[in-house]
């Protein structure tokens, strides 16, 4: 019998192929969405965890200096002698994205390299010069012809972009003889050892991880995706839920004749479970292979987007990892089990004798209509009170999800509401009839219309979001960089030579000097300003005491920036304690600070270099007239003999974080179209399914007089005009949703708030294009209907009851 | 006995607006019997050929089929009977429409696990039908759907076939042929027939008539 019964529900996918292909396509790009972030996020948390692990971060004590400073061999000497058992690390970076960390092979904890350097190390030829080094074997791929690095070994568990050699080796490369970073404490330890305090008093003990975790940096980043992910992934179940309640609705009749064929509800039941599990296993297993191309192509941009927003390096080869094949099949599942709950719940309380009419669905009743309102209504105001009072990421986008799904639930009620508006209106018989038509055609295409809406607010949303941050951000670098040129010196020596050299050429010389401390209790830079006008005139001040650069001269006044204030709640006038200052500062001003995730205070450059009197004085910014800086920068390379990679120009850097910028948003753009398309392919596949069961409808209209051409010129004015609306409902929560992006999402993930802009121009543009899909995607079905056979049409007449 | 209807009763709908569909209604159909039941549009036939068909319980009294109380059994249990002691044509023809006319015939006896080729394929010759096998449903005309669910509901050789209103879409000369044809495949098969019909004419063609009048056999 189940054979039998299994044969007559899939027969119906062959007779409704398009119907098939639209739940197949929609799952498939659903999970593809899902899983092609998921695959993303998963590749950069592997790389994390690689960073950490290596040296057994994750599980090793540390000795560390204070900050900026570095442990001195003698301290490393006397440690041993003491009876410490440590042993050295140096880390560094080398030609500016290389990280070299030199360890020391003979006192390496048990266990705290990776397993292949450790077996078998062939120790002389790893401490004698050049030495042998250690790397992931992309690292190598793209080591390859750079000179300068000893040969290099794959080994595939170390972090990407970074380099192992022995310490030895890494002070030489590093130009830091002498020098340790820190030192790992071996879990072993003696029973009697010297106080460490009476040894090394500069030197602390770090725990497991306490170290900068890239996880937790870039966990902002990641929920962003994740939340573009999810909302792809919501857009794709709309498709699903539509083709499977259609496909459900189709089949009542059948249904209804199996039963009074003989079979028991229950096995029906379990016939169409196992019909759901069959196509969502093929659905979803190509929606993973899909999920896994797209995550190949935008991983490099992520990567990109991840080392100029964080500094983290993540490996730019995917690996397919065994929970993500299970989280993505259970994801498709459970969307599934969602989009096909309602219809199977309605299939068991079905009474057998049910009159089975397979177009009811298309007439929603008025109190579905009004249930559907009421809870639009309860949750925009379940958003509004998140606003109002929670707080967070996770908050953020929660609220963000109770809009956008109160938006969404309230469009068909809003277009039912204006098309029976115009109905009324309409005084002309053919009018009349083709608002009531439209309206009676709604419930078949609200929820191809909810996912479209859903796309359209995203992209008003993001787009918006992106465009506010983009203006923002010019004119702020136009502020921040104010200087003509930008120049580092290759060492001390160098750039107190240049400050000689500059002084009667330049306008001024502004250093850029920093060390890195703690305040508040979180690491910032500490930055060093010179009183100049430069700072006065141009300085992105958000908040500050009118007096600000005076009091920040004379020494008893800082300046934050916004992250490190909204992080620690701070505000103009709070005192501020800094380590390595002697006293509490006052906050005399807040600045903004966008793209840099990390907290930063500013206090005077003699400030600085006072109390930080190992300040590295390299970078500098050099105020000159526009027209004589090409003349100082060849000055400075004839006469100096600077490298050209050692001066940057204002452009220059303003083209690069612009760079860093665009690259930033690449991938939330490229997630955009790709939602975007998903709601296109929605609207199209719902026209080709109501287009097949238009006739009924259309036959009598024909029937009285109406030409084919006239009824096909009309579905296509329908399909543009619901779109239409559509986009005019989409504006209002796409903006809504850029404001709660803009001041609570952003705040929350970066610690900085921007004012929102609004871009006319952009909404025009995604107005046109959704006109165009919605246009298209009637395209066809109203092209059939022009061509179709009269005696399709008669048939109609012909079948009537 | 094949088909036994004792003091049955059944209403829809609850106060005030109860409607008393079947009062007391009793039956007896034998094996190989014909039976008409007539009666006004709400007199309560396709009620009573439903509760038959075991798609719905009865309020109050027994159905049996072959000694077997219908109405006792659980879903399941009825659904087992229709599909195996049972043959439904409904007027409305309920063929499904993703199958093809060989696939539909064979559905019913697929079910029952009684699927004999030959028997179909003759029954496909007696109905007309074998050069449409390979056509769907709707690409036949009214007729040739009304025969092909006659054939898918005698196709398992079932005890009892209930029939509502068969010929109730077709014209007089095609319901004419399509009764001969039912008629004719339910003598040689000795199964039972209890058909619902407004036709006159139809129901003096049937062993016995049984005249349905408010809920009451008149």
């Amino acid at each position: 019998m189940r054979r039998a019964v299994l044969q007559a529900l899939l027969s119906h996918w062959r007779r409704h192929k398009l119907q098939g292909l639209s739940l197949f396509l929609g799952l498939a790009i659903a999970t593809a969405l899902w899983s092609g972030v998921q695959a993303i996020n998963a590749q950069a948390r592997a790389s994390y965890d690689d960073a950490a692990r290596v040296l057994g971060q994750n599980r090793l004590e540390r000795l560390v200096p204070p900050p900026d400073a570095v442990i001195s061999e003698q301290t490393y000497v006397v440690l041993r002698r003491g009876g410490w058992r440590v042993s050295p690390v140096l880390s560094g970076m080398w030609q500016g994205d290389v990280r070299v960390l030199g360890i020391d092979p003979s006192t390496l904890p048990m266990g705290s390299a990776p397993a292949q350097i450790g077996q078998g190390l062939p120790i002389q030829d790893f401490i004698t010069p050049p030495g042998l080094g250690y790397a992931a074997p992309e690292t190598i791929a793209l080591l390859k012809d750079t000179p300068g690095l000893p040969p290099l070994t794959p080994v595939p568990d170390l972090a990407p972009g970074l380099v192992m050699v022995d310490i030895g080796i890494a002070q030489g490369l590093l130009g830091r003889e002498g020098q340790i970073s820190y030192l790992l404490v071996d879990p072993v330890q003696p029973l009697v050892q010297a106080p460490l305090g009476d040894l090394a008093p500069d030197l602390t003990r770090q725990a497991p991880d306490a170290g900068n975790d890239l996880a937790r940096l870039t966990d902002s980043f990641h929920l962003n995706l994740t939340a573009f992910g999810f909302l792809s992934f919501a857009v794709g179940l709309f498709i699903v839920h539509g083709a499977i309640g259609l496909a459900f609705e189709q089949r009542r009749p059948l249904f209804r004749t199996l039963r009074a064929l003989g079979v028991p509800l229950r096995d029906l039941i379990t016939m169409l479970l196992a019909e759901i599990v069959l196509l969502t296993l093929v659905a979803a297993g190509a929606g993973m292979v899909l999920g896994y191309l797209i995550a190949a192509w935008l991983l490099p941009d992520v990567a990109a987007t991840l080392s100029g927003l964080y500094g983290a390096a993540v490996s730019g080869e995917l690996a397919l990892r065994p929970q993500w094949w299970g989280a993505g099949f259970a994801m498709a599942f459970a969307g599934v089990a969602l989009a096909s709950g309602q219809s199977l719940w309605r299939l068991a309380r079905l009474p057998v004798l049910a009159p089975a009419q397979p177009r009811a669905w298309l007439r929603a009743s008025v109190r579905s209509l009004r249930w559907q309102g009421l809870v639009a209504i309860l949750l925009a105001l379940a958003g509004i009170g998140l606003a109002w009072r929670a707080e967070g990421l996770i908050a953020g986008f929660a609220m963000l999800a109770a809009l956008l799904l109160a938006a969404a639930l309230l469009l068909p009620v809003l277009l039912a509401a204006l098309l029976a508006l115009a109905e009324r209106l309409g005084d002309r018989a053919m009018l009349r009839w083709f608002w009531a038509d439209t309206r009676q055609q709604l419930p078949g295409l609200s929820l191809a219309l909810m996912a479209l809406l859903l796309a359209l607010a995203a992209n008003v949303g993001v787009t918006t979001m992106v465009s506010s941050f983009r203006q923002t951000f010019t004119g702020w670098l136009d502020q921040r960089l104010a200087s003509e040129l930008y120049v580092t010196a290759a060492d001390e020596a160098q750039g107190a030579a240049l400050r000689d050299w500059l002084a009667p050429r330049a306008d001024a010389v502004l250093p850029i000097w920093d060390v890195t401390a703690q305040a508040a209790g979180r690491p910032v830079a500490v930055y060093g300003v010179a009183d100049h006008a430069t700072y006065r005139d141009h300085w992105p001040l958000l908040d500050a005491t009118s007096d600000v650069w005076d009091r920040l001269a004379m020494g008893d006044a800082l300046l934050v920036n916004e992250q490190l204030a909204r992080r620690a709640g701070l505000s103009v006038g709070d005192p501020l304690s800094v380590a390595g200052l002697p006293a509490p500062l006052t906050i005399a001003g807040v600045y903004s600070d966008y793209g840099n995730p990390l907290g930063q205070v500013i206090v005077s450059v003699d400030t600085l270099v006072t109390h930080f009197p190992d300040v590295p004085k390299l970078r500098h910014g050099i105020r000159i007239a526009p027209d004589r800086a090409d003349d100082l920068r060849r000055a400075m390379q004839d006469e100096l003999g600077l490298s050209p990679d050692q001066i940057t120009d204002q452009a220059a850097i303003k083209a690069f974080s612009l760079g860093v910028f665009e690259q930033t948003f690449a991938v939330t753009g490229a997630l955009g179209v790709l939602t975007l398309g998903v709601a296109g392919f929605a609207i199209l596949t719902a026209q080709l399914t109501l287009a097949a069961m238009r006739l009924p409808q259309l036959a009598p209209v024909w029937g009285v007089g109406v030409t084919r051409r006239h009824l096909a010129g009309l579905e296509l004015l329908r399909a543009v005009l619901l779109t239409a609306l559509t986009m005019i409902f989409a504006l209002p929560v796409g903006l809504l949703l850029a404001w709660v992006l803009l001041k609570i999402v952003n705040v929350a993930a970066f610690g900085w708030e921007l004012p929102m802009g609004l871009f006319p121009r952009d909404w025009l543009l995604l107005g046109g294009i959704a006109l165009l899909a919605g246009g298209a995607a009637a395209a066809w079905p109203a092209w059939r209907l022009a061509r179709l056979q009269p005696a399709r049409l008669l048939g109609v007449f012909a079948h009537e009851r | 006995m094949l088909l036994e209807v004792d003091q049955v009763a059944k209403s829809f709908g609850t106060d005030p607006a109860k409607v008393q569909v079947l009062q007391g209604v009793s039956l007896r159909l034998a094996a190989g019997e014909t039976v008409a039941l007539t009666g006004e549009s709400g007199s309560g036939k396709s009620t009573l050929l439903h509760l038959c068909a075991g798609l719905d319980r009865p309020d109050q009294g027994q159905i049996r089929i072959d000694g077997a109380d219908i109405g006792a059994q659980s879903d399941s249990g009825r659904a087992g009977m229709r599909r195996n002691a049972i043959g439904i044509v409904f007027q409305q023809f309920n063929l499904i429409p993703s199958l093809d006319v060989a696939a539909n015939l064979a559905f019913q006896a697929r079910m029952a696990g009684r699927l004999d080729a030959a028997r179909i394929a003759t029954l496909a010759d007696r109905l007309g039908l074998a050069d449409l096998l390979h056509r769907y449903p709707d690409q036949l005309s009214g007729g040739q759907q009304q025969r092909v669910a006659i054939g898918r509901a005698l196709a398992g050789a079932p005890a009892l076939i209930l029939a509502d209103e068969p010929t109730g879409n077709l014209d007089e000369a095609t319901g004419a042929a399509v009764m001969d044809l039912m008629l004719d495949l339910v003598a040689d098969a000795g199964a039972g027939l209890l058909m619902v019909t407004h036709s006159e004419k139809l129901a003096a063609r049937m062993d016995r008539r049984l005249h349905l009048s408010s809920g009451r056999v008149a």
